[in-house]
C-alpha cells in the first residue's frame, strides 16, 4: 500500500506524460506480481467489491473527526471529493501499515459477509494505521470511486514498456471482463491463453473533429460520409456461442438491451461489429434523452421496452468468420458488411446508410439536414483506411452541426468540484418569461480560468440568497449558451429539456433585459423536433 | 440612536468613530491604520497614514515614496481623541500587527491576518486580551491542518534535490512579500547552489536589505544570465509568472507553489503546478481557535474567508460570533501578485 500510495502521489505531481509513463513502468517493473494485478485492475477501472455503505462510511467519519455533521458537508463542499475530505479531517497517524495492495483487497473482500461491528473495527484500525495520503488512497478504495489522474493508453504504454509487447496486444488484453481475484499479472498480460479471449472487443478507433472545412480533406471520392447517429457507440461480440456488447467506455452492456439478443442467434460465430445504439420508433431514431431514459435503469420494464425500444445501427465489421479485418480496408469491411446485413435480416439490425455525394459542396449542402435527420452531422471516413485504436487524426473524422444558442442569465451559482472547488463556477442559467425568469439549464463548461475568477468575484460581490451550497446572484450577467438537443420535459420548470448544456461566450455587451425568453425557446422547440 | 460601538464595520472600513481613525480601509480616507502591507489592506490614497514600523519600508515602495507616515514600535501605546491605541504582533509578515483599541477599559482588537507559527523572520504573534475580537478565517475549515514550517522546508529542499540531480530548475511560486523571506529564511543556507528571484520578489527583498533586514542577496533573473545557470537552481517566482513566456528560459523546469490552499489536490492541479507546499502565512484551523480562545474575547467577528461556516463554528462552541462583510481577502492568500 506505501509504494502504491507514493506511484499515486508522483503521478500526481507531474503533469508531463513521459514522466507518468516512465513512473508507471518503474512500478509495474518493481511491484509484486499480485498488487501490479490489483494496480491495473484500479487503473483501467475496475471497481473493488463494496463491502461498506457510504452511509456508514460517512458516521465513522463524523465519529472519529469529531465535528458536527454540517461541519463536515461544508468541509465537502470545499474540497470536492468525500475520500479525500475524510483523509483531511481524520487525526494523523503516528505509524504507517505494511500491507500491500493485494493483501489489503483481500482483507477487504473478507469484509463483505462482516457484522456491523466488525466492519467499524476494519475501518478505524486501518484509518488509526495509515497515513493521510494512504488513508487518501484507502478511502477511495473502499467508496469504489477510485480515479487516478492517467489515461488507459498512458498505463498500457508503461505495461508494453515493462513487458515488452506491442501497446496494442496489451490494450486488447486488458479489456473485457477480467477478474483480479480469479487471474494473475502473468495469466493476464504475459501468457495470452485463448480460451478467454472470447469476451474481448476491440479497441474502439475514436474520430477527431474536423479542422475548420472539409474542403482540406482533399477528393471528395476518397471519402465515405454517413451520419453520425446520437446514440451509445457499441461493439456487438457474437464468438463462441455467446453475446457480448460493449459500450466505448469499456462496460459490457449486453443486459441493458434484450431486444438486441437476437444477434447471437443471428450472425454466424465470430463476428464484430461497431455500431451505434439508439432507440427507434416509426421508421426513426428518437432523440437521445430517450435513450437516457433506460441507461441507469437496472431492470428494463416492459414499458420501457414499448416506449424506447432500440436498435443496432452497424457503422463498420471488425471481424468476420473469427478474422481480425481492421487491417482491411474501409471501402472492404464495408462491402463486406452489407453482405453480412443483407444476408441476416432483422428489425434491430440496421444498416448505417453512406450518403451519396459527388463533391465536398454537395455533402455540404446534406449537412443541413443533419437535425431533421435526428443525427449529430457526419462521420467522414476515408475509404482506404484501416480501423485504428484510439482517438487518431487523418483517416476518420467527425462532423458535427452547430450547437443549439440561446442568450441567458445567470441567477444561481454553486462551487465546483474537483479543480474547481475554490470557485463558484457550477451556473443556473434562465430565460425570460413574461417579467420572470425561468430557469432551464445548468452548465458549467466553456469558460477559461480567467473568466470563472471575474464570475466568481461577482457572485460573492452580487448575492442575494445562500441555500446551502448554492447562491442566488443579482441577475445580470448574460452568456450564450449552447446544447446540442432540445425536447419537450415536463419535469423541468420551463418544460424544456436541453441536452450538454455550456456556455459558449460571455455576453458582455448584452444587458439582461435583452436576454432571449421562453418563447424563443418553444419556438426552437417546434422548429427543431 | 444608540451609542455607536467603539469600532463599527462600516462601507469603507473598520471604523473607530470617537477616534475618527479607520483601520485597513478599502476606501481613500484622511486617517488610516495598517495592520500590514499586503495589496488587500493598504490601499492608496489615505491622506495619513499609521503603522508598524517594519512596515515602511514596503508601504512606501508600494503606496508612493512619500506618503504621509507615521511608525511605531510594538506595544508602544497612543492615543488619538481619548481613545488608546497599540500595535501587536500578528506574525503574518513583516511588520504585521493585531490594532488594540481601548476606551473605558473596553478591548477591541483588529487582527487583520495572521498566523501562531514562528516563521523566523517576522515577529512572532501574541495573543492580546480584549473584550471583542475581530479575526480573518482564510482558512476556516478544519480539513486545514499544517504540517510544521520544518517538515515542508525538509519537502522543499529534497524536491529541489532531486531537480538537480535531472538537471532541472526548480520554480518556487508564492507571494512576493511574507512568503518568500520565510522560504529564504528557512531554506538557508545555500552554500554555492545558484538561487535567483523574480523582480516583483527582488524588490521587495532588496526594499527589506536596505531598511536593514537580515536577508542575503538573490540576484534578478535577468536576461543576459547565461541559460545554463539555471540548471540545478532555484528560481523564486510569484505566482502570476506561471505560464508565461518569463518560464521559458528555465527549461527543463519543475514548479512549486508554496500555499495554504495545497493542502487540497483539487486545489493543486487546478493550477497546473508539479508540486504543492502546504506553506500559509494564515491560521489553519486549529489555530483560529487557538487564538480566538486565546483573547478571552466574549464577542468575535469574523471578516473575511470562510466567516459564514467559522461564525457558525464559534457561535455554537457557545464563543458570540457574526460575521462581517469587508473587501479583504479577495486576493485569497496568493491568487494574484500586486503591482510592484
Amino acid at each position: 500500500m506505501k509504494r502504491f500510495t507514493q506511484l499515486f502521489l508522483d503521478l500526481d505531481r507531474t503533469t508531463k506524460t513521459n514522466e507518468k509513463v516512465a513512473l508507471l513502468k518503474a512500478y509495474f517493473l518493481t511491484a509484486p506480481a499480485e498488487d501490479k494485478l490489483w494496480a491495473l485492475a484500479l487503473f483501467t477501472g475496475r471497481r473493488p467489491p463494496r463491502s461498506f455503505k457510504t452511509a456508514q462510511i460517512h458516521a465513522w467519519a463524523l465519529e472519529k473527526a469529531n465535528i458536527p455533521e454540517w461541519l463536515y458537508r461544508e468541509s465537502y463542499n470545499s474540497v470536492g471529493d468525500m475520500a479525500e475530505t475524510i483523509a483531511l479531517l481524520l487525526p494523523v497517524a503516528p505509524s504507517a501499515s505494511d500491507k500491500t495492495l493485494s493483501e489489503w483487497f483481500h482483507a477487504l473482500a473478507a469484509m463483505s459477509r462482516a457484522s456491523d461491528e466488525e466492519k467499524k473495527h476494519f475501518i478505524f484500525s486501518a484509518w488509526e494505521h495509515f497515513s493521510p495520503h494512504q488513508i487518501f488512497v484507502f478511502n477511495k478504495l473502499i467508496m469504489g470511486s477510485f480515479r487516478i489522474g492517467v489515461s488507459q493508453t498512458l498505463v498500457v504504454r508503461a505495461i508494453a514498456e515493462s513487458v515488452q509487447q506491442e501497446p496494442a496486444i496489451i490494450t486488447h488484453r486488458i479489456m473485457g471482463d477480467w477478474d483480479p481475484f480469479k487471474t494473475t499479472f502473468h495469466e493476464l498480460i504475459v501468457h495470452e491463453n485463448v480460451n478467454d479471449q472470447f469476451s474481448r472487443p476491440y479497441p474502439f478507433y475514436l474520430a477527431y473533429a474536423v479542422d475548420g472545412s472539409v474542403d482540406t480533406l482533399g477528393n471528395a471520392e476518397d471519402w465515405f460520409a454517413e451520419w453520425k447517429w446520437d446514440g451509445i457507440r457499441a461493439q456487438v461480440v457474437v464468438r463462441n456461442s455467446e453475446l457480448y456488447i460493449w459500450s466505448r467506455g469499456e462496460e459490457l452492456i449486453t443486459d441493458k438491451f434484450p431486444e438486441l439478443n437476437v444477434f447471437l442467434t443471428l450472425l454466424p460465430q465470430g463476428t464484430v461489429l461497431d455500431g451505434e445504439i439508439v432507440c427507434f420508433k416509426d421508421k426513426k431514431p428518437m432523440p437521445f434523452n430517450v435513450l437516457q431514459t433506460r441507461i441507469g435503469r437496472k431492470n428494463v420494464s416492459k414499458k420501457i421496452l414499448e416506449e424506447a425500444p432500440v436498435v443496432f445501427i452497424a457503422y463498420d465489421l471488425l471481424e468476420l468468420q473469427g478474422d481480425d479485418m481492421r487491417v482491411k480496408p474501409q471501402r472492404e469491411r464495408r462491402a463486406a458488411l452489407e453482405q453480412l446485413y443483407a444476408q441476416n435480416d432483422h428489425n434491430v439490425f440496421k444498416l448505417s446508410a453512406l450518403l451519396e455525394f459527388n463533391s465536398w459542396d454537395e455533402l455540404k449542402t446534406l449537412h443541413t439536414l443533419s437535425r431533421a435527420n435526428v443525427a449529430e452531422g457526419f462521420m467522414i471516413k476515408r475509404k482506404e483506411a484501416t480501423y485504428r485504436t484510439g482517438r487518431k487524426k487523418g483517416d476518420w473524422w467527425k462532423w458535427k452541426i452547430n450547437p443549439l444558442s440561446v442568450d441567458a442569465v445567470l441567477i444561481y451559482a454553486q462551487k465546483g468540484h474537483g479543480r474547481r472547488t475554490e470557485f463558484y463556477s457550477d451556473y443556473t442559467f434562465a430565460v425570460w418569461d413574461n417579467d420572470k425568469l425561468v430557469p432551464f439549464a445548468k452548465a458549467y463548461s466553456g469558460l477559461t480560468d480567467e473568466e470563472i475568477r471575474q464570475v466568481d468575484h461577482f457572485v460573492k460581490q452580487n448575492t442575494i440568497e445562500k441555500f446551502g451550497p448554492v447562491r442566488s446572484v443579482k441577475p445580470t450577467l448574460v452568456f450564450e449558451i449552447g446544447f446540442e438537443g432540445i425536447n419537450a420535459s415536463p419535469r423541468h420548470k420551463s418544460g424544456i429539456a436541453v441536452r450538454f448544456p455550456r456556455m459558449l461566450r460571455w455576453r458582455k455587451d448584452k444587458p439582461v433585459e435583452e436576454a432571449d425568453t421562453l418563447q424563443n425557446l418553444r419556438v426552437l422547440l417546434n422548429t427543431v423536433s | 440612536m444608540a451609542k455607536p460601538t467603539l469600532l463599527q464595520f462600516t462601507s469603507s472600513s473598520i471604523f473607530c468613530a470617537r477616534a475618527n481613525v479607520h483601520i485597513d480601509p478599502w476606501k481613500p480616507v484622511d486617517f488610516a491604520i495598517l495592520t500590514h502591507a499586503h495589496s488587500d489592506h493598504a490601499k492608496v490614497g489615505c491622506k495619513h497614514y499609521l503603522a508598524h514600523k517594519d512596515s515602511e519600508s514596503i508601504l512606501r515602495l508600494r503606496l508612493g515614496e512619500n506618503i504621509s507616515l507615521q511608525t511605531v514600535n510594538y506595544g508602544e501605546q497612543f492615543s488619538i481623541n481619548g481613545i488608546n491605541f497599540s500595535l501587536h504582533p500578528a506574525g503574518h509578515v513583516i511588520g504585521s500587527a493585531q490594532i488594540r483599541v481601548e476606551h473605558n477599559g473596553e478591548v477591541w482588537v483588529a487582527s487583520g491576518d495572521y498566523k501562531l507559527e514562528d516563521d523566523h523572520f517576522c515577529t512572532p504573534f501574541e495573543p492580546v486580551k480584549c473584550n471583542t475580537f475581530i479575526t480573518e478565517s482564510t482558512f476556516g475549515l478544519p480539513i486545514y491542518k499544517w504540517p510544521s514550517q520544518n517538515s515542508i522546508m525538509n519537502d522543499i529542499k529534497e524536491w529541489w534535490l532531486q531537480n538537480q540531480q535531472q538537471e532541472k530548475a526548480s520554480v518556487l511560486m508564492g507571494y512576493a512579500l511574507g512568503k518568500m523571506q520565510r522560504i529564504i529564511k528557512n531554506l538557508q543556507p545555500f552554500n554555492d547552489t545558484p538561487v535567483y528571484a523574480h523582480g516583483a520578489i527582488y524588490n521587495v527583498n532588496e526594499r527589506l536589505r536596505a531598511a536593514g533586514f537580515d536577508l542575503p542577496y538573490i540576484p534578478l533573473v535577468t536576461n543576459d544570465i547565461d541559460k545554463k545557470m539555471y540548471k540545478g537552481a532555484l528560481i523564486l517566482a510569484t505566482p502570476s509568472a506561471l505560464n508565461t513566456s518569463w518560464m521559458k528560459k528555465f527549461t527543463p523546469y519543475s514548479t512549486g507553489y508554496c500555499s495554504g490552499w495545497m493542502a487540497v489536490r483539487g486545489a493543486k492541479n487546478r493550477r497546473s503546478v508539479d508540486r504543492g507546499f502546504v506553506l500559509s502565512d494564515h491560521a489553519d484551523w486549529s489555530d483560529l481557535n487557538r487564538a480566538v480562545a486565546e483573547t478571552s474575547a466574549e464577542k468575535i467577528f469574523v471578516t473575511h474567508g470562510y466567516t459564514d461556516t467559522y461564525a457558525r463554528w464559534l457561535n455554537e462552541q457557545g464563543i458570540e460570533a457574526a460575521e462581517v462583510s469587508t473587501h479583504y481577502g479577495n486576493e485569497e492568500e496568493s491568487i494574484k501578485e500586486g503591482v510592484v
